[in-house]
Order: structure tokens, then sequence, then C-alpha cells
């Protein structure tokens, strides 16, 4: 068994570096970002954080919003668990994995960014339990640190024990896949719910100390991830001889309408009370929206954002509801860029800037992400991408059962089966 | 490849190898990983490998506070004592602030400074005072820290010193991911510098803006240094902790006033131990109309603001 | 070296200064009548003993409310419409202060008299909580007389100028001084 899995270890990455001149460009291209990112990196470490623009004022900033954005993506898995294993519906099932996938992704982002953000890395140990000291179950980070390790395992694992199951052309055990990715429902859930609930708990920042926030962050959270995916599906069609019905892409697109709805819905409702019941409290919406005037100075930086974001998100969920434009492939690739956008603004800038503008002692600082920030941003998010597409271009040529322990790798040196 | 490096380590502890069960083998092997992390490559294995304060021996203490005795001398060329005092019994302090006599000179928030051994290159402050319209009252919204005018107090406002306010139920304790802070039988609440991992979700749970992060290196020169410090209060701390106001806890347990008290050129501040009944502090939660900020908060503060006349 | 002690020395000095409005007088002095420990009160140079001059012999004693010929310097801002020197100075014992049942009191005593009509702040400075109080939370305190932070002639307190602004958060950036 170990021999085994020592060959597929081999053989994998002996799929993820070999490839089409297209393949080499595109790692080449994310490699490119993820040095530069590394050089940023490197000057934050030696000058310390304040190569950010993050200060005491507004101490979260462009890599806590990244990092927020991302848990919602890596919940976004669910999506296709759900119809798949929950209504055993057959043309979403086989392409579960690639959710998983994604997720693990995402993941690997999280922890990138929330490795950047912190003040002392070379102490990072002290965050583990047993070795460390964690404060459970006081601290929601605590929790945090534990969920989204626990969910990232689980999907790994999934992801391993499945391509390792078709590389050895046995069929997966269903009684320890389907227990595992059922979890993987209630799991991913609590990523995201953990996630809103470090921000929830904090009394001091009333922007975030709303009910509702954690349904919002997973309603936003069920838009935003399955959009990655719905374009991806679209691009292994084309590049590979993955099946992927049309049936599939509609029906989680469907799926994504209804959460985009009641995303709206509970952004509405949010704006309402705060505007409506109009206490000392709508400061920071209005800083949002509106713009706030103190001491004579204007600050509106965040407007015209707040506004793309509300208003990409209406059109995105008017593009996904209506059936025609919903299989029409032009605009529900158009809808897909413009609920991620939406999405992205909104965990960004719409919530952890607001959250902290004004600050607890009604100060006004205009957080402005910097150089830095974004360079070493950049890195992280090519670094995800990177350990996407290596993972794909193992994956596919195993989900296609083209490369297995005995085809090995003449099953796949084809031409038109090398993806992008 | 620095970034993969960072990003596969916690992978490979997540995913259960021999990591948890060894740490001398964990910090050999990453000590040098961290000390590149550090970006100057100063930090060494005794320092990476430090527990939390609350679980160290007393031998260990008295390794952990040489060290630091002469890390700083090397580096303040000063005879620098780091003090462990414990809470004296039977004390909790309490402070009260008068905000008809606070006439905003600011000599509180530098008197700190110098005292605390803050940064000052970029100074690093943990009094913030603001002036306000005598017309709203405490009101956040028609506030100003930055406030320079020729002379103080300006007509028409008043002047609200805000810093720890040492709450019984501190938000910041409970958000900690690793427990670096907590609070002490005497009410303050502390930080173990050495412990900090720098994630400052204690900054975003602070009601009152209390604490402050080093951003940047600390840059103290060894004039301003004062070698009278405490391992939990005043000791120069490193880049990429949280710092806040701790009462002049090197002071304070040795029955001194802390600082501020004792600048104040109004005697606007008053301090005391709030289980002694003769204490001013006491006589002033008896006499006076104290009200605490952010009340609605339940944080329970042990700073009081009142009105003297 | 030595210039960056003169300046550490220099820029103590002067931060200390404005701490306190009039500085306190050389010893700690029991007062006799309240047992409590004040410094002496800040008379200014060669003023005290007031009988060097008041001896009762060259001056005459006037009790008539009128413009004074000397202490000119002296601008009357306690409540001038009702009252004038000879309300707290004792006519016929300059070196000494009355109540207003013409009761003595020392100089050094001078709280006793103030608190007569401010009564209120009187009460809460013996107890410690009006005014600058140094020394011990747990032990020996230095009180200060009402008049070294207010004058008795001008008692409103003064304003200052205030010390500076804290950085903004924009100002504050990576300090390109060097290396520690």
């Amino acid at each position: 068994m170990l021999k085994q899995f020592k060959q597929f270890i081999v053989d994998t990455v002996g799929l993820m570096i070999t490839g089409s001149r297209i393949y080499y460009a595109w790692v080449a291209f994310l490699l490119l970002l993820i040095v530069l990112g590394a050089v940023a990196y490197a000057g934050q470490l030696n000058d310390g954080l304040i190569v950010t623009q993050m200060r005491d004022q507004v101490s979260w900033g462009f890599y806590i919003g990244n990092f927020t954005f991302l848990v919602g993506v890596a919940a976004a898995s669910i999506m296709l668990v759900i119809p798949a294993y929950i209504y055993d519906w057959g043309p979403i099932k086989e392409i579960t994995i690639l959710g998983e996938m994604l997720a693990v992704t995402a993941l690997i982002m999280c922890l990138g960014f929330v490795m950047v953000d912190i003040g002392r890395p070379d102490r990072f140990w002290h965050i583990m339990p047993l070795v460390g000291h964690l404060n459970w179950p006081q601290s929601m980070l605590a929790w945090d640190v534990i969920v989204l390790n626990l969910y990232l395992l689980l999907n790994w694992f999934v992801v391993t024990y499945l391509l390792f199951s078709a590389y050895l052309e046995k069929h997966y055990k269903k009684a320890l896949v389907l227990p595992l990715v059922l979890l993987s429902i209630p799991m991913a859930i609590s990523i995201h719910t953990v996630t809103a609930y470090l921000y929830n708990g904090l009394a001091a920042r009333p922007f975030w100390n709303s009910a509702i926030l954690a349904p919002r962050f997973l309603a936003s959270a069920f838009c935003s991830g399955p959009a990655v995916l719905l374009i991806l599906l679209q691009v292994l069609r084309k590049t590979t001889r993955l099946k992927i019905t049309d049936e599939a892409i509609f029906k989680i697109a469907e799926l994504m309408s209804y959460t985009m709805g009641f995303n709206l819905f509970l952004t509405a409702a949010e704006s309402f009370k705060e505007l409506y019941s109009g206490t000392e409290h709508m400061v920071y919406f209005q800083y949002l929206l509106f713009g706030v005037e103190k001491n004579g100075v204007h600050y509106n930086t965040l407007v015209p954002y707040a506004w793309a974001s509300i208003l990409t998100g209406f059109v995105a969920f008017l593009l996904f509801l209506i059936p025609k434009t919903r299989t029409n492939w032009t605009t529900l690739n158009i809808g897909c860029v413009l609920i991620y956008s939406s999405v992205y603004i909104e965990k960004g800038m719409g919530l952890i800037i607001p959250g902290l503008t004004p600050d607890a002692l009604g100060e006004m600082y205009v957080y402005r992400p910097s150089f830095t920030e974004i360079a070493v941003a950049a890195g992280i998010f090519s670094l995800g991408a990177l350990v996407f597409t290596i993972m794909l271009k193992a994956a596919v040529p195993m989900m296609l059962g083209e490369f297995t322990i005995s085809k090995g790798r003449k099953g796949v040196d084809h031409p038109e089966t090398d993806p992008a | 490849m620095t970034d993969l490096n960072l990003t596969q380590a916690p992978d490979d502890c997540a995913t259960g190898s021999s990591c948890g069960s060894r740490r001398e083998f964990l910090g050999t092997a990453v000590a040098s990983v961290a000390m590149a992390l550090t970006g100057c490559g100063k930090l060494t294995k005794e320092e990476f490998l430090q527990n939390h304060f609350k679980q160290l021996s007393k031998t260990e203490i008295e390794t952990i506070i040489s060290r630091l005795e002469s890390e700083y001398k090397a580096k303040y060329h000063k005879d620098v004592k780091v003090g462990v005092e414990p809470a004296l019994p039977g004390v909790i302090f309490g402070y009260a602030l008068d905000l008809s006599r606070c006439i905003g000179c600011r000599r509180c928030v530098h008197a700190c400074v110098k005292e605390n051994n803050q940064s000052r290159e970029p100074e690093v402050q943990w009094i913030r005072v603001l002036e306000m319209e005598k017309e709203e009252g405490v009101n956040l919204q028609h506030s100003e820290q930055y406030y320079n005018p020729e002379e103080v107090p300006r007509e028409g406002h008043f002047y609200m010193p805000v810093q720890c306010q040492q709450c019984k139920k501190p938000p910041c304790v409970k958000v900690c991911p690793v427990g670096a802070t907590w609070k002490e039988k005497d009410g303050i609440v502390v930080v173990d510098y050495n412990w900090c991992i720098g994630c400052r979700y204690c900054m975003a749970a602070c009601p009152y803006g209390a604490r402050h992060f080093n951003w940047g290196e600390p840059h103290l020169k060894d004039a301003d240094v004062n070698p009278a410090t405490h391992y939990l209060g005043n000791r120069p701390r490193p880049k990429g902790v949280v710092e806040k106001c701790t009462f002049c806890i090197q002071r304070t347990r040795k029955g001194l006033y802390p600082a501020c008290v004792e600048i104040c050129p109004t005697g606007s501040r008053k301090f005391g131990n709030l289980l002694d009944p003769k204490s001013e502090i006491r006589q002033v939660l008896e006499t006076k109309r104290v009200f605490k900020f952010k009340e609605e908060l339940n944080t329970q503060p042990n700073f009081f603001y009142f009105y003297g006349v | 070296m030595t210039m960056r002690l003169f300046r550490f020395a220099g820029l103590m000095l002067l931060l200390a200064l404005p701490a306190f409005a009039n500085p306190p007088g050389k010893k700690a002095e029991a007062s006799a009548q309240e047992g409590l420990q004040v410094p002496g009160p800040p008379f200014s140079e060669g003023v005290f003993p007031c009988s060097s001059c008041h001896d009762g012999k060259s001056l005459p004693v006037d009790t008539k409310r009128r413009e004074l010929a000397m202490h000119s310097e002296i601008v009357l801002q306690h409540g001038p419409e009702s009252r004038w020197c000879l309300d707290c100075h004792d006519a016929q014992k300059r070196d000494r202060l009355h109540l207003a049942s013409g009761a003595p009191v020392d100089f050094t005593s001078s709280y006793q008299l103030c608190g007569q009509c401010h009564g209120d702040k009187f009460r809460d400075w013996r107890v410690g909580i009006h005014g600058k109080r140094t020394g011990s939370w747990n032990g020996a305190k230095q009180y200060l007389l009402c008049v070294h932070c207010h004058d008795p002639h001008a008692p409103r307190f003064k304003h200052l100028k205030p010390m500076p602004a804290p950085a903004r958060p924009e100002a504050i950036q990576v300090w390109k001084g060097g290396a520690r």
C-alpha cells in the first residue's frame, strides 16, 4: 500500500512538472508574481508592518480582508456537495472534487494571508494547541485556527483519497467518503460562521456587532465561491475531456441566484436597521455609503466602491435569476465576474474598513493599501493559482481514468488532453 | 521561495506529523526559519522557545530576566533592571479623572512616554487626550485629538484623556488567541511581550483604542531609557507586539503613583486602592458623581470619570 | 556624550518646570493648626517678613480702602468688589493673615483662610482629592498649599501651552535613520 502511495506521489509530481508551452508560460508567470510577493514580504519582515498602511486606528486591512473573502470561497464547495450528495444529482457528482480542490487552495491562501498579517510570524507556534497555548474556547480566533485546519485536512484527505483510488483503478470506498463529504457540509458552514463570529463578538465595533453578520457571510460566500467554479468548469470542458453537462452548470447558477437574492435581502435589512433607527452607530454605514464630515473635513473614499459593489451584486442577481440570461453563456460569465467583484469589494472595503473607521475614539483615518500589501497579496493569490493549477494538472487525467498506475504516462501524453 | 516555506509549515503540522510532541526538535529545526522571519536574524534559540509567562517556573523566570537585562545592557549601555513584582495582596487599583479640571496640556501623555520606555520614532503614546465641545458633552463625533492651540483650555471646550481602563471584563483578554494578555489580581491588564504574536485582534476588541502596536522597530535613545522596569510593564518592547498603559506597574506595585498622576499640574488624576476605604479613589467614588466611558458595553472599567466642579 | 547629557538635563528641566504653576517652597513645615505637612508658601523674592517694613513704627496703619502706593504689581482679581487686602492680611500683625472672625492664621496654614469661603474645595483637599499630590498611594504623600497653584490675588488657574499633539497616522512611516 505504502509503495503504491509512494508511486502515486512520484507520478503526481511528474504530471505537475510536465506540460505544454502554455502551461509552462502560465506557471512561470505565477512564479514571477510569487517572487515579487516574496521580495515585498522580505521588506516587511525587515522593517515591520509599518510598511503597510495599517496603523493603530485601522489595525486590520487588506490582508485580513482577503483572508475573510477567501474563507468564503473555501466554504463555497458545499454548493456542489449538497446537490451531489444530498440530492444525489449525477451531473454534479463527478465534479464535486473540483470544489474540494478549490477549498484546499482557498484555505492555503487564507493561511498565507494570516501569516503575513501577524507582527511576529516567528511565534506562529504559540497558536498551536498542546505545543503553544491556545486560548480556546474563549477566543474566536482560536476556534478559527481549529476549524480552518480541520476543514483543510478533511478536504485534502478526501481529494487525495479519491484521486489515489482512481489511480489504483479501484472504486473508492463509499463508506469512507460519504460520511466525510457529508461532514464537510456543516464544517464549511462552521468555518465561515466562526470567521463571522470573529467580527461579530466585538462590542467595540458596532458595525460588526450585528446579529445578521454570520448569515450575511454565508450568503455572500455561497454567491462568490461558485462563480470561480462556473468559469473554471467551462474552461475545463473546452480543454480536457472532462464531461460537464450544461445542466450541471446551470443548476449551480440557479442555486447561486437564490443565495444572491438572500444576500441582497440581508444587506437591505442591515442597511434599514442602521439608517432608519439613525443612532450614532449609523456613522459607519454613513461613511461607507455616503461619506461623513468631521471637523470640517469630508471623508468619502469608500462611497464609489460601496455603490459599485451593490450595483454589480444586483445586476448579477438579475442575470442569474432570469432563466434566459442564466442560460446564455455571455451573460452568465459576465454575471460571474460581477458577483465575484461585488463580494470581493464587500468583504474587503465593505467590511473591514468601515468597521474600523471611525476608530474607537472617533478618529477618521483613511486607510489605503500600500504597494507592499498589494504585492504580497498578489504573491499569495498567485501561489493559490499555482497550487490550483498543479492540482488540476495532476487530478484531471486521474479523474478521466487516463492516468493510472498501470497506464502511467502513456495515457496522458496526448496534446488534446493537456489542460492549459 | 520563502512564501512556499511559510505556507507549508503550518500544513505539515496540521496533518499530524511528529511536531506536536517534540518541541525541542521543532524549535531547532524551525528556529532557522524563524530567524529569517524576524528579518534581522537576532533571534536567539532561548527567546524563540520561551514559554508563556504564566507557565514559567521561578528558575526559568530568573534565567529570562538575566538574559533580558544583559540584552538591554548591550543595547542601551545602561543597567536596566527588570522586575517581576507580583500584585500586592488586598489591592485592586482604581483611577479617577476630573473632567472639569483637565486642561488638555498633555503633560500626562509625555510623562508616560518617558516613564514607560515608549518608542520615540515612531512615537507610541498610551494616553490620548480628546478635546470635546462643552455643548456636545462626551461625544466622540465632535472630538479632536490633534488640537494645538496657543493655550489650553480653549474657550467652550473640555478635555478627556483616554488610556487603558483596566476593565474588570476586558474584551481584549477574551479574544487573544494565545492568551498573551490577561488580568492580574490587582486589576492591571498586562501583556507578555515575549508571547504576543502581533495578530492585533485585541486592538479590534478594545472599545477605548487603548492598545497600541509596534508597527516598526521601536527606536529609543540610550539617554531616554528608564532603567527601572517591570517584565509586564515598561521594559523596552520589540517590534511587532502590542503594548498599553499598565498603571505604571513598575511604580504602583512599589507603592508609588503612576507617572501621569504625579505630573498633572491641575491635580485632575486620582489613583489608589479600591479596597482601602480611606483611599483617595474611594473618596472620589463616594463623594463625586462618577461615570464610566462607554458603560453600555459592560466592560466594567476600573477607570472613572467625574466632574469635580 | 556630555552634549547629550546637557541636552537631556536641559530638556528635563524644561519639561519639569511647567509641572508647577508656582514652584513649592524650600522645605515642608508642619502646619501648627492642622498637622498637615505642606511646603512653605511661595513668597516673591524679599517680600517676607512683611514686618521688615511694616514694623508698626515707620509706616502708619491705615485701614481705609484705597489705591496703594507700594505693591502695585499685585492686581487684585479675587472678588475685588467685595474685598480688599486687609480682609485677609492682618493690619496689626503683617506677618500673618486673619480669618473672618479676626483669629490669626500663619502664612504656612493659609489653606484655613481659603477654606472659610471655599469649604467644598477645602474638604476635598484635606482628603486628597483636590489638587496635585505626589508620593505613594499607600503611604506618605505630599500636599501643596492652595497658593502653590492658585495665586491668592488672582486665583483663576492660568492657561498653559499644550505639549505637542501626537503624530498623525499618515505621517508615521519607516524610520530611515538606519538600523539600530
